[in-house]
């Protein structure tokens, strides 16, 4: 099937656009899927030729993003946002409620080629669910209601661009403001103070500041920076990771909807800091709504003389641009982020060496979450020794909590680091009694009721910045199964243990659920947890199995009430094997069961 | 056979010297000492992503191929614990294919299999995930048989670095991964793959197999079936010609 005339002119318009370079192959499959709406064999073909890139390696990268698809799927492309907020939400008998209408069983594409439905990873919409991406568009805040309507205008073939305005509005939802949210600054005046004290100094108020990273790991930033700022390159780079794919997690798009200003200030310090004139920011593909928002705050501050050449009249040279992700929660990783932006598949590299030698195209480049890098602009301007006063002595300054699940207020909630869990729940607003909170996502720690006086700082619970509650009510075993689930969707598969092992486990958390476990199982568990955790390739497998065994230890229960019996349990069940010969049998009896069989 | 002016690592408690510079398994194979690996080949770079040489290096785990070796490294290799993971790794690639060794003609040359025999795993101990993994044997030369890829990328890096063709690239994510070759029918005849090819011989599983010569050796004859993988350290995966 050759590529007709108007497939040829729209593709060549995006090649154009994205200069013929392979390293932008991310952007140009998005752009292509969002013109033509999937990526076809012959349009992978003409890409890999234009860009001169093996059609393989192409194909490679389509291939691995879940937002990228290598065969139609529907000019409507309904997924639903999975995250156990979600489910608490009632996203299932919605998403079923959707299909019964639309005749389609999820994950399949109607017959006449119109639409499909099917699950996606949290969609970072956790204070406002049940959420969906129609087209790669965030809705939010899903009812009965809205999906009967929804069906409708897809019956109707009505543009996605003329639905109801309402169901896209994405509410910030900010319920507590400290250093950071709360702070004073226009557009320029952190810059303006760190291109006055200078690059060296900068990084000193940096490192006496103590500020940490806050996507999870907790490096020193001004450590990081330095490193980069030594390393030798023809080039330094700075990225900003705005993948923000923990499930529960979604500071970082308050952060870049109401703060956007800060975020990129933030990036041009490090950029004079370490020397880099470029800076990238990685967009996770589920917060595309927020591309062209950021676009034009960028075009603004270049206006301002805030980017581009001579910034405030200094010698000093940056400018930043936003590249989208596509549905990879690895891509959050920082090497692996780099791979996506290069244009490849987000595998994770081997390290060392790290990014702050070898990162972007292979030089000396920073990767800092959303958050970091808008607190440096409070250090910028009130210095190092200022913002270390907040917080703890190991954790200096504040931290951005997504609070979701079972609290009145759902929200974005700021505190000095140490603050308690129980402070927090008692903010967000608790009814009865809460049984666990999730710290930091699914590779986070499972609290029970009695460590809710533990403090959110480095040294006792660290987070990327998810809190998600669980009442009384809730079923922490099918907690722990969505989680299992979603780690083996997005294991990037470049490891054995993590892309055999999250699989093995999701499918023992299934026999579990389906009454066909035993003590057995939950051995086979352990021994997985000690397998991927020291064996893993990167964090993602290191992790993908805390849930199961912080639940295991502090909810027991939850799993002996699904043991069938106290011995093996095969996962084949022999008798349910039978069910069809019986039916094709007309037979019911006693003697045609298994189980009765082996009694009598 | 120590240098005694390279510096040392230890090594299951004996001295192997390296050279500034070399992973753990390098200096290992260089000193004759095995550690169990399926993606590492002493020909291409390290790709570290089988995790089968997993090694637990001044107490801490980590991949032997991706390792720098540093003076008075201790090193833990062929420990019980070690092959315990080891064996449970090698159970999840035989569940996550599709493998019935009596039936392959890989048999007896394969390095999946040979390293199961020599770390013991007597059952693939999980359920058979039974992937749907269609055969190609649209070339004249050579036949395809995902059934039995463990993804190890050595074809992809042999094309991709020997013989500047590009031939194989892997896609899909996690247990969707998938390996794929260069041509838009997605088929192996329309790519300029040739049996002469470095990628061509390099397999160490049943995948790539050439046409015409198989079962040349008997099973009970070949490479592994005659003495042990861990005793043949630093012998090059057999060519169809000496198998
Ligand atoms: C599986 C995985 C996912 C991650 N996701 C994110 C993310 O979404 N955002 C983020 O900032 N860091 C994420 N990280 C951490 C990054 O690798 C990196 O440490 C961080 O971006 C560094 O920034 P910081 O020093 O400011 O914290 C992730 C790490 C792993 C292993
Ligand atoms: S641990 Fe998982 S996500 Fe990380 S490299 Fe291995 S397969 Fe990929
Ligand atoms: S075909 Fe063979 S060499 Fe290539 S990735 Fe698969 S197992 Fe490895």
């Amino acid at each position: 099937m050759p590529a007709t005339m108007t497939t040829t002119s729209a593709l060549q318009s995006v090649l154009a656009r994205q200069g013929h370079d392979g390293t932008r192959l991310m952007q140009i499959l998005r752009e292509t899927q969002e013109a033509l709406g999937w990526l076809s064999p012959p349009v992978l073909t003409e890409i890999a030729r234009d860009i001169g890139w093996p059609r393989a390696r192409v194909e490679s990268t389509a291939g691995f993003y879940s937002f990228f698809h290598t065969r139609p799927l529907g000019r409507y492309r309904v997924l639903w946002s999975d995250n156990i907020t979600d489910r608490m939400l009632g996203n299932i008998d919605l998403m079923q409620a959707m299909c019964e209408k639309l005749w389609l069983e999820p994950g399949r594409v109607s017959e006449d080629g119109l639409v499909s439905v099917d699950t996606t990873s949290c969609t970072g919409m956790c204070d406002q669910g049940p959420a969906l991406l129609v087209n790669y568009r965030a809705v939010t805040r899903m009812t009965p209601r809205r999906v009967e309507a929804m069906v409708d205008l897809i019956r109707a073939e009505t543009p996605v661009a003329a639905w109801p305005a309402e169901w896209f509005a994405v509410e910030d939802n900010i319920r507590r403001k400290d250093i950071l949210l709360g702070n004073a600054l226009v557009p320029g005046e952190a810059l303006a103070a760190a291109l006055e004290r200078g690059a060296a100094a900068m990084l000193d108020e940096i490192k006496r500041s103590g500020l940490r990273g806050r996507g999870g790991a907790g490096f020193g930033t001004g450590l990081k920076w330095e490193a980069c700022r030594d390393a030798m390159g023809e080039a330094h780079y700075v990225i900003c990771n705005a993948d923000e794919g923990e499930p529960g997690t979604f500071k970082d798009r308050v952060l870049l909807t109401r703060y956007a200003d800060l975020v990129f200030e933030g990036m041009t310090i490090a950029g004079h800091v370490v020397g880099a004139k470029k800076g990238l920011l990685y967009l996770r593909g589920e917060y595309r709504y927020l591309l062209e928002p950021l676009e034009s705050v960028l075009a603004a501050r270049r206006a301002a003389g805030l980017l581009g050449g001579n910034i405030l009249g200094q010698p000093f040279d940056f400018d930043i641009e936003v590249h989208l992700g596509a549905g990879a929660y690895i891509c959050g990783e920082e090497s692996a982020l780099i791979e996506s932006l290069e244009g490849k598949p987000g595998r994770p590299r081997i390290r060392p060496p790290f990014p702050v030698t070898h990162g972007y195209l292979g030089q000396p480049t920073t990767v800092n979450n959303v958050e970091t890098l808008a607190a440096a602009c409070l250090v910028a301007k009130h210095g190092g020794e200022w913002y270390s006063k907040v917080g703890t002595t190991k954790s200096a300054g504040s931290k951005i909590l997504s609070v979701s699940g079972d609290v009145e207020r759902p929200g974005i909630y700021e505190y000095p680091f140490g603050v308690t869990v129980q402070q927090v729940l008692n903010d967000a607003g608790i009814e009865g009694c809460t049984q666990a909170v999730q710290v930091s996502g699914p590779s986070g720690v499972t609290l029970g009721q009695n460590e809710l006086e533990r403090r959110i700082a480095f040294e006792d619970i660290p987070t990327a910045g998810a809190l998600m509650v669980f009442d009384c009510t809730r079923d922490m075993f099918e907690v722990a199964r969505n989680f299992a689930h979603f780690f083996a969707h997005e294991s990037c598969g470049f490891c054995t243990p993590c892309r055999v092992g999250t699989t093995v486990v999701a499918r023992l958390m299934d026999k579990l659920a389906t009454g066909h476990g035993s003590p057995y199982d939950i051995d086979e568990m352990f021994k997985m947890h000690r397998l991927m955790q020291g064996a893993s390739h990167c964090g993602l497998g290191n992790s993908a199995c805390n849930p199961m065994f912080d639940t295991l230890n502090k909810f027991r229960p939850a799993y002996e009430r699904r043991l069938k019996s106290l011995d093996y349990e095969p996962a084949f069940d022999l008798d349910a094997a039978l069910s069809q010969a019986r039916q094709m049998t007309g037979r019911d009896d006693a003697a045609a069961h298994l189980a009765n069989v082996e009694e009598s | 056979m120590t240098d005694n002016t390279l510096p040392t690592c230890l090594i299951d408690g004996e001295e192997v010297p390296f050279t500034p510079g070399q992973t753990l398994i390098q200096a290992a194979t260089a000193a004759g000492k095995y550690i169990p690996h399926l993606c590492w080949h002493p020909d291409f770079a390290a790709h570290g992503s089988c995790k089968i040489c997993t090694v637990k290096a001044d107490g801490r785990f980590g991949a032997a191929c991706t390792i720098e070796a540093r003076a008075g490294m201790t090193v833990e290799n062929r420990t019980t614990e070690l092959d315990d993971k080891r064996r449970t790794l090698l159970q999840l690639l035989f569940v996550e294919g599709n493998h019935f060794c009596p039936s392959c003609e890989k048999s007896g040359n394969c390095l999946l299999q040979a390293t199961a025999y020599e770390v013991g795993m007597m059952s693939p101990h999980f359920d058979h995930f039974y992937p749907d993994r269609p055969v190609d044997a649209s070339h004249p030369d050579v036949l395809l048989d995902f059934n039995r890829c463990i993804m190890c990328e050595l074809c992809v890096r042999a094309s991709r670095d020997v013989d500047g063709k590009n031939i194989f690239a892997l896609s899909g994510r996690g247990i969707k991964s998938h390996l794929i070759v260069n041509s838009e029918s997605g088929r192996i005849k329309d790519t300029d793959f040739s049996a002469g090819d470095r990628a061509a011989e390099v397999c160490p599983v049943g995948v790539i197999l050439k046409k015409r010569v198989g079962f040349a050796v008997p099973i009970g004859g070949r490479k592994y079936d005659v003495s042990p993988v861990s005793a043949q350290v630093g012998a090059q995966a057999p060519t169809r010609e000496e198998a």
